[in-house]
Parts: structure tokens; sequence; C-alpha cells
């Protein structure tokens, strides 16, 4: 019973990804040990780990679904649930909190129309708390994606939300 | 030793043990909650917080967590400076922010260790009046319930569930406040040691789901000291009841056996006492087949008119305690009782006794099993036939770690660094068994090859260990490997353990393995061997004489020598072929059945009388070690329910013997301690004429239990006399000499502010040891008598003649293939249906496939198909005792066909109904 299910979830990873995980676990002493690069190489290609990419990476690295997940869901940056087309991740430590995130965030929550964890409407946007993205010299900063943005302004968001469509 | 002194007072404490450990092991209270004394510390709660001062002129001190900090000569701490006082109540109250107030709907209300916690901390008031953090819980099957807003994040679920038992599928998730503990998706934990959760959990997130379903507070429940009934390991348990029901069993702390686990079969199995399949009272078959009621008096002259009649014979169980097999064996004579086990399991079960009594090595007990640094499985599952001796290899194979850890400066007490260092090190374990088994996964090495086979390795690695052992058949190059690896591992262990068993129901297999364990002493070495038995008393059973055979009383029977059968507590149907078995009841003129739940065997009796189980009498089980223990009486039993052997007894007396005339327990007990192999018995347990302090008895109830005028009010509002108790020690009271009586009769685990199970402690000697005034039982073999240094078995001549048809072979299920245990309503819901497992050809050959059904032509079993390159070609493996399934063990090959009436089940047939 089982084996037939795993049978059918393995082909849920792709030839590059299987490909991309086994150069990782080459590196490893075990398979086990390339959980978190290989939830990160499917995240990359897929946005998010869903139930059945779980189980096919548990597959792969001869471990348990469960044991998997215990990782997965460790991890703030490892998404259990489908993103949008970009993740925005405020910092709302104690360099930005003083130099103004409070302000930010409102004008987050009202441009967008979410509050944090949440997905716009459209899967434009999904939108994290952070506790340091580690730019304290240009607070407050946010993360949109892999760019790092310092020095923002409430006035400044439009501008800056509008390169991401 | 070491001294240490705590608030001014010196106490002894074991160097280098942890500072907690100490504490607890000298009387002190100081809290805690990732601590467990099987699990060791991981410094995770910050609970045990203490102060740790440098030398006598240190004033001030340190925080320290007690847990983390090691014993050593001259340490001053204190428990009562006001800053830990202060930290520790700091501590729960955090733990307490999100924790519900729901104690007056939660399970674990006056047993929970949270609460005691709270209290010993002084936390007596809330301040957080903010929203608590909530979590959506999970079905997890049919023994536990899940409710997650009460957990505290100790993390001992997981490490008992994984680190200990080897569970994968529960695991925590999440982080900080989100902490969940639980499965990836809904779904039955699959470990066999999940109701373990039940008292590991600090605080009720895994509770017990049938016990939940009819609920009373611990405070409420009546108990007695008990021995498991659900396999031959003979785990001490603590059944508890209430409104004439077996509410529920926890564990009863054994320091040599089963410590603080038991496996769900014993945990959970034990229910069968409440089903609906039970008698209580006598009946007698009427012309048309049917049963008419006999009461108590009707009863005993109709068994005694049949004792007149003459020509008896008496077939006895393994099921059965001692003191009513030997009832009954007094009653028949010894030339014409039988021990009920099938011909050729009883010459397994005596030959095995007979290499504990005339061999060098002796049987561990589970307190040896966990601490063997090598270890060969030659054939036998304990995984399923013996759960709670698997769950002690598994810790054996940790022993490597252990030693790993003092070089690197670690203590072996500190878990999490043991294990961290370790990785994946452990101790050499080496299984050849027919199938994959739930240990295998700890296994050096694993070979699943046919009992013949298993033989074979065993021979050759005793002939590689000591050359006066005969090797016998050549193997091949793998099979020579293994060989030479186990052989290598067991003869550089200095407490090496050959664990074997009846279940590959090969006599070759028991001799192998004797001749490895007796190889190794006779080298020098401290080998113990481990021979697993069926049942709870089969070398109780098997102590009274394989003589008559059971086929040997069927003849009796079938030619006339005897006319009349007494069968005690035994379903014969599922020993011994179905046709000769009718014939031979057939032939007799009365068939008297003692049992306690309806078989078949009850069916076709004439007679048929309500005879107690392990929870309503006393009596004595005889476990693999051949350690005799005595079981209480829990609750009185409704109805006509008597204890077997004084419904013997009573007929024998009626009838004007005078030899069976025992007024009491202890006096059959006397009478069967002459028996010479019983010469022990009456130290398994406790006479009834024990008083403890004030000249009383112990009590079955605590010092709380309430509701004795109202609990019957349905019925008379009049308190009914309490029930005078002549056969035990026990009293059906709540006043008793609980708190200074030997630990061995503890009916139930509480000491001043320690509510829950965690009050264990108080009855050890010290935490994890022996039990105050020592564990309960007595080895009736401690070693072999006779040290034959030559004595060892020769290899079989020749491999197992061909045969027409599949040779078959049981394999077991820790859910459904023990009888009594599956009649429980929670197990039955794990029962998987009868399965065969064919190789892969032999299957082709049939035309069957996966998913497709086979029948047995000369019967009516029917079989799912499982598949299996494991199985030999020419064998089919079958699921034993499974519903539907062959009911006794087929002794010829079998032929099968494919079923073409075969529906599969569906996927989640398990799956009765969501909690």
């Amino acid at each position: 019973m089982s084996e037939v299910v795993n049978v059918q979830l393995i082909s849920a990873l792709s030839k590059a990804e299987t490909a991309a995980i086994e150069a990782e676990i080459a590196h490893l002493p075990n398979r086990e040990s390339a959980a978190i690069s290989a939830l990160r190489i499917v995240q990359e290609r897929r946005g998010w780990i869903s139930d059945e990419s779980l189980h096919a990476i548990a597959h792969l690295l001869g471990m348990s679904a469960h044991a998997l997940d215990s990782i997965a869901t460790f991890y703030n940056l490892i998404y259990r649930r489908p993103v949008g087309r970009h993740v925005l991740m405020l910092c709302d430590s104690v360099s930005c909190y003083v130099m103004g995130y409070a302000g930010i965030r409102e004008a987050l929550i009202e441009k967008l129309g979410i509050h944090e964890g949440e997905t716009t409407a459209d899967g434009r946007f999904t939108y994290l708390p952070n506790v340091c993205l580690g730019a304290c010299d240009r607070a407050p900063v946010l993360m949109i994606d892999e760019d790092l943005i310092g020095n923002v302004a409430p006035e400044g968001l439009d501008e800056v939300l509008a390169r991401y469509e | 030793m070491a001294s240490i002194i705590v608030d001014g007072k010196t106490y002894d404490a074991t160097d280098g043990q942890n500072l907690l450990h100490a504490c607890l092991s000298a009387g002190l209270d100081l809290p805690y909650f990732c601590w467990h004394p099987a699990m060791g510390s991981v410094g995770a709660c910050r609970q045990c917080a203490i102060v740790q001062y440098q030398d006598e002129n240190d004033t001030r001190g340190r925080l320290t967590m007690a847990c983390m900090t090691p014993v050593s000569d001259g340490l001053r701490i204190s428990i009562d400076a006001s800053n830990a006082v202060e930290f520790r109540k700091a501590v729960i109250e955090w733990l307490m922010l999100n924790h519900p107030h729901d104690c007056p709907v939660c399970e674990e209300g006056g047993e929970c260790h949270l609460q005691d916690m709270t209290v010993m901390s002084g936390h007596t008031f809330r301040r957080y009046a903010g929203n608590k953090r909530t979590f959506n819980n999970q079905y997890l099957g049919p023994f536990i319930n899940h409710e997650m807003n009460r957990c505290i994040t100790c993390f001992r679920c997981v490490r008992f569930y994984q680190d200990y038992a080897g569970g994968e599928d529960l695991q925590a998730f999440g982080s900080r406040s989100r902490m969940y503990f639980g499965r990836a998706t809904d779904g039955v934990l699959e470990s066999e040691f999940a109701g373990n959760l039940v008292e590991v959990c600090p605080t009720g997130v895994f509770t017990d789901k049938p016990f939940s379903a009819s609920y009373t507070r611990k405070w409420d429940l009546q108990s007695a000291p008990s021995i498991c009934a659900s396999c031959g390991v003979g785990c001490n348990i603590l059944p508890a009841e209430r409104y004439g029901r077996l509410q529920r069993v926890h564990n009863r702390y054994h320091g040599e056996l089963n410590g603080y686990f038991l496996c769900d079969r014993g945990r959970f199995g034990a229910d069968f006492v409440n089903s609906d399949e039970r008698f209580r009272q006598a009946g007698e078959k009427t012309d048309d087949g049917s049963f008419i009621a006999l009461d108590n008096e009707g009863a005993i002259t109709r068994f005694a008119a049949a004792l007149d009649a003459g020509d008896l014979i008496g077939i006895g169980s393994p099921r059965a305690s001692v003191e009513a097999n030997f009832a009954l064996r007094t009653l028949v004579g010894p030339d014409r009782f039988c021990n009920g086990m099938s011909t050729a399991e009883a010459q397994l079960v005596d030959h095995a006794l007979g290499m504990l009594r005339n061999g060098p090595a002796p049987a561990p007990t589970l307190k040896d099993v966990e601490q063997a640094d090598a270890v060969l499985i030659l054939g036998e599952d304990i995984s399923n036939t013996a759960p709670r001796a698997a769950l002690a290899v598994r810790q054996a194979a940790r022993n490597e770690s252990l030693n790993m850890a003092p070089p690197a400066g670690i203590p072996t007490w500190q878990d999490a660094g043991v294990r961290g260092h370790a990785q994946d090190a452990r101790s050499p374990v080496f299984s050849a068994t027919p199938l994959q088994t739930r240990i295998d996964d700890l296994a050096t090495r694993t070979l699943h090859v046919p009992p013949e086979r298993i033989a074979q390795l065993g021979f050759h690695i005793a002939a590689a260990l000591n050359p006066d052992y005969p090797a016998g058949a050549q193997l091949n190059e793998d099979h020579t490997t293994f060989v030479r690896d186990a052989a290598a591992a067991l003869g550089a262990a200095q407490r090496p353990l050959i664990i074997s068993g009846t279940g590959a129901a090969n006599t070759s297999v028991l001799e192998a393995a004797a001749n490895v364990a007796w190889a190794l002493c006779n080298t020098g070495k401290a080998a113990s061997l481990m021979l697993n038995v069926p049942e709870a008393n089969s070398f109780g059973a098997a102590m009274f004489g394989t003589q008559p055979s059971l086929d040997d009383a069927l003849d009796m029977l079938e030619r006339g020598v005897a006319r009349t059968v007494v069968i005690l507590e035994n379903d014969l149907f599922r020993r011994v072929d179905r046709a000769r078995l009718e014939s031979a009841l057939r032939q007799s003129n009365t068939v008297i059945a003692l049992d306690s739940l309806q078989n078949e065997t009850v069916d076709h009796a004439d007679l048929v009388l309500p005879a107690a189980t392990f929870a309503e009498c006393e009596g004595t089980y005889v476990n693999y070690e051949t350690r005799a223990q005595r079981f209480y009486q829990v609750f009185l039993p409704k109805g006509d329910v008597k204890p077997a052997w004084r419904w013997i007894s009573d007929a024998a007396r009626s009838a004007g013997r005078t030899d069976l005339a025992w007024d009491h327990i202890d006096d059959l007990i006397a009478d069967c301690a002459r028996v010479d192999a019983f010469s022990g018995l009456r130290a398994a347990g406790t006479q009834a004429g024990f008083r403890g302090s004030a000249n009383i008895r112990i009590a079955r109830q605590p010092h709380r239990y309430s509701g004795r005028t109202a609990m019957d009010a349905a019925v008379s509002v009049h308190e009914p006399m309490a029930p005078s108790d002549e056969e035990s020690p026990f009293a059906y009271s709540m006043e008793g000499a609980n708190q200074t009586a030997p630990a061995a009769l503890m009916s139930y685990t509480w000491s001043p502010g320690w509510n829950s199970n965690q009050a264990v402690m108080k009855y050890q000697q010290e935490i994890g040891g022996h039990l105050r005034g020592g564990d309960p039982g007595v080895r009736l073999i401690e070693r072999g008598t006779t040290l034959p240094d030559m004595m060892r078995f020769s290899p079989p001549t020749a491999d197992t003649p061909t045969r027409e048809g599949l040779q078959p072979l049981a394999v077991f299920e820790v859910f459904g293939s023990d009888e009594l245990s599956s009649e429980a309503a929670a197990v039955q819901q794990r029962i998987p249906d009868a399965y065969v497992i064919l190789n892969p050809e032999d299957a082709a050959t049939l035309g069957v496939e996966v998913g497709a059904g086979v029948r047995d032509p000369a019967g009516s079993a029917r079989f799912a198909v499982r598949i299996d390159p494991d199985v030999q070609p020419g064998y089919v493996y079958y699921g034993s005792g499974l519903p539907g399934g062959w009911t006794n063990t087929p002794t010829a090959a079998v032929t099968l066909e494919r079923d073409p009436e075969y529906q599969p089940p569906s996927p989640d047939h398990n799956l009765i109904m969501r909690g």
C-alpha cells in the first residue's frame, strides 16, 4: 500500500530537482543530512513545499515524511503553504523598530490590504514579519524576494512595491 | 559513594550521577519536567533550578540546573534558597501562560505532574490575562487522545517515542510558542509503545482514549498489583476498576522487568475483561444444543456428578494460572493431566525449559537485556511476540553510545550529549528472522531466511566461537560473512545475549541458540539466553510435565479410555486440527469447560463454568525467565464468576474428595509448592495473612476514594457492605498500610505532593533501581543446576524434505495473534485482516497478486495476499491467530487457491470512527 503511494509521489520531483538534491547528498555523510538543502531546492523551483513535495523529498532521502516536516516547519523561510509571486519581509527588531517600523507596517497593511502571514488576493505579495535582516545601519529595512532594501519610509513604499509585479 | 550537602544537611549520593537524580533519590522534593528517570537529562525546561555553592564560605552561590550538574563529593547546594525558589516559580508561570484552565474536564486531573509541580513551585495565582495560543488536535488512532492546547513543550513525548522507542511518526513541529507535537497528518500512531505517552506526558496532551470513554478520576479507582496476561514477558501492571468494570491499565514499576514502560497490547488488551463475550453464569447444554443457566449450587452438583462418573481427563492451559492448572491436575491425577499446549508447542516449550534448567546460560531479566553489549536474535520476532523485550533490545543497542560518552567527558545521563556524540554508533545486534521485524532498524546486520536456515546459522556461529561445537552443512558466502561477523561481535562482548524462542516453531532453532550461548559460557563469557514463550504462563504449564500430550489426551477420548474431559481456560480449536478435535469431543460423555470468554471450545461443552480473569482472582504466572509472579484480585466479578481452582475444589468436595478441600488459595499454593518445580511458589507473592503497620491490610482504594454511597444509587440507596477478602493481603477499603508496606504490594502510586505516576520514585531504593523491599516475583530456575561443559546439540542431519504444497509458517502480529487481548474493543481496531505472504514465484504460480485473495480449499480460511521476496519459495507465511484465517497451526503442507469472491478491504478499514 505505502509502496504504491510512494511510487506516485516520487514522480512529483522533476529530473532537475532530483539531480540537484543528489548532488547535495554526494557531499554529505548520509542522505538525511541533505534535508534542508532538498527543501530549499524544491522551494526555489515551486515557491513552496506542498504535502506532495514533502513526501517525495522524504522518500528520496529515505526518511519519514513526519521527520522531514518537523525540519520544514522549524524554519520560517521554508513555506508549507503557497506564497505570492513575491515574499515581502519587514524587519520588526530593535533597530528597525526605533527607526520607524510601526509607520511602515501601517502603510504596508493599508496599501496591500493584508496582515502578516497573508497573501494579496491577486497573488502578488505575501507579507511576513522578520526578526532581523542584518542591516541595522540602514534601518528600517525590508526584503522582497532576494532584494534587501534599506532606509525605507512610508512615502517611498509605492515606488518600491511597483518594481514587483 | 559521595556526600552532598543540601540546605545544610548531608546526604549520600552516587558520584557522577546528576543532582536531580541524587536529590530525588534522597527523598527530597525538587520539581522537574523534561528529565525522566529512564531517559536522562536534557536541561530544557529549567524547572529544577538550585543554588550551587563554591565552598562553605560562599553564601551567594549561583543558580544551576540540578539535572545537568554532576554530583561530586562535598558539593554544597540549596533547594530552598530564595533565588532558586523564585526562579522555579517564574519558570512554571511561563510554562503555564498558554496552559488552559481545563483541569476539571481533563483526564489528567488528579494525577497530573504539571498540577503537582505547579503546587510544589508555589505558582498559585495566574497573572496573565491575554489570549492563549490554540491548536487543532489530531486523530491518532483508537488508543490515544490528543489535546495540544495543554502542551508545555517539555519534549518528553518525542524523546520517548523517537529516541527511546524508535518511532518516526510522532514529531515536534514549528518553533517558539507554536511548537506542535503530533504527526505530519492525522492517523494512527504506528508505534506499539504509543500508549506510554499517556504516562510519559506530564500533563493531558496524550491521554488514554478507551479510558476517557468511561472515565474515572485516579482517586476513585480501585486497584491491586497484577501481571499482564498478553505474552510471556510478565510485565507488572496496575489494572484499575470502577463500577465493576476494568477501566484502565497503568504500568507498575518493576526494577528488573518492565521498568517504566508497557506495550500497547498489554495496556489496551486487558479490556477483554469487559468483553460482551464474557459469560457470568454456569450453563448446561440441552438436547437442542442451547444452554440453560445453572445457579452456583446446581453447577457444582452437575460438575460433581460428572466427577463421580469417573474416567476423567484434564486439559490445562498456558494462559491459566499455576494454581488453576495444579487444581485440575490434582483433580484428575498427574497421569491424566495434559498441560494444554499443542503437542508440538509443548515439546518446544519443555525443551526451552530444559535448556534453562540444565544449561550454563541463565535467562536474562529485561534489565540484563538492556545491559547486553552484543545481541544475537535467532528466529524470534520479539517486536511482535514480546514487544517489551524488543524495547529492551533497543536500549541494548545504545550501550556503545554510553561507552563512547565518558571518554569524551559526557556523563551518561546527559541524553542529548550522548546521542549527539554517538551519532549512529550502536552496539552489535545481529538478527536472523523469517521476515523483517520492527527492530531491524537498529541491527548491525539482518538476514531474512526460513527457520531451517536460521538454525544452520546458529550452529555455525557456535562452532566459530568454540571448535568443540559442530557446525553442520556448508553455508553460502553471504551467510558465512554473517556468521563470521556475529561470532566476532559476540566473542568480543562482555555480556553477550542470545535471543530465540518458540515463535519459529523449530527445535533446531532453539538448539542452535543454546549452542551459541553455551559456547560463549564455555569460553568464560557471562552469556545469557532469552527463550521467548508464547503465553503468560507457558513455562508454568510446562513445569507440570508434557505427558500425556494433547494428542495423547485426544487419543484417550477417542479410544474411550477417558469419557469425561475437563478443559481449563483453553480454546482447543486454536491448538489442534478441527476434525480431530470435534471427533474426540463427540466421543466424550461429558465435556466440561471452565473459561471466561465465549469461544468454540465452550460452544462444544456440555457444562460451562464461568472462570475469573486475572483481574478477578489471585494466581501466579511464570514468565520467560521462569519468574513466578503473583497477581491479585482487583475487583469482585459480577454473577457466579469464580476462580477456576475454586470451581474445581467446590465440585471435588461435593463429590466427597478431601484432597482438594482448600479453604484458601494459600492452602492450594502450599500443596502446589510440594511439586518439585514449584518449591519457590510461596515466594512469588505475599500470603493473605500479611498485615502492615497498625496490623492492617493494604487498601485497594486511595484515601480520597469517593462516592461509595452514591455509586450504586441508581439501584439502591443503601451503601452495600464492603466485600471481605480473605484471599489476599488487600482490603476493599480506603484504609490501609500502603505507605509503609513493601513496594511490591503497591496498589496505586501516590506520595504526599506527588499524585501522578512520578510518585513511583518514592517506592524505589534508588531512582530507577529496585523497589523498596525488593522487586516482585521469584525465579524458579535461577541458573542451570548442572554445568555440563561439553553440553551441546548437533545440527539436523538433512534439510527438510520437499513436500507437495506450501510449507506453512506462522508469523506474529502484536495486535491479533494473542487470543485474549484480541477481544479488547480498541485492540480490535488494530487487528489486520487474515493474510498470507508468498514468494513472488509462488504467487505467480497461484495466479494471484497483491490485493487478491486466496482460500484453503480444505476449510473456511480466507486470506489477503501479500508478496515478499524474503519468503522462501515453497513456504507460505501467515498471520497467526487472525480472524478469518487458520485458527490452529497447520501441521502439514497446505494447498491454497485463488479466492474469486475475495473483496479487498477499503484502504482505511482500520478507521472505524474518528475520535
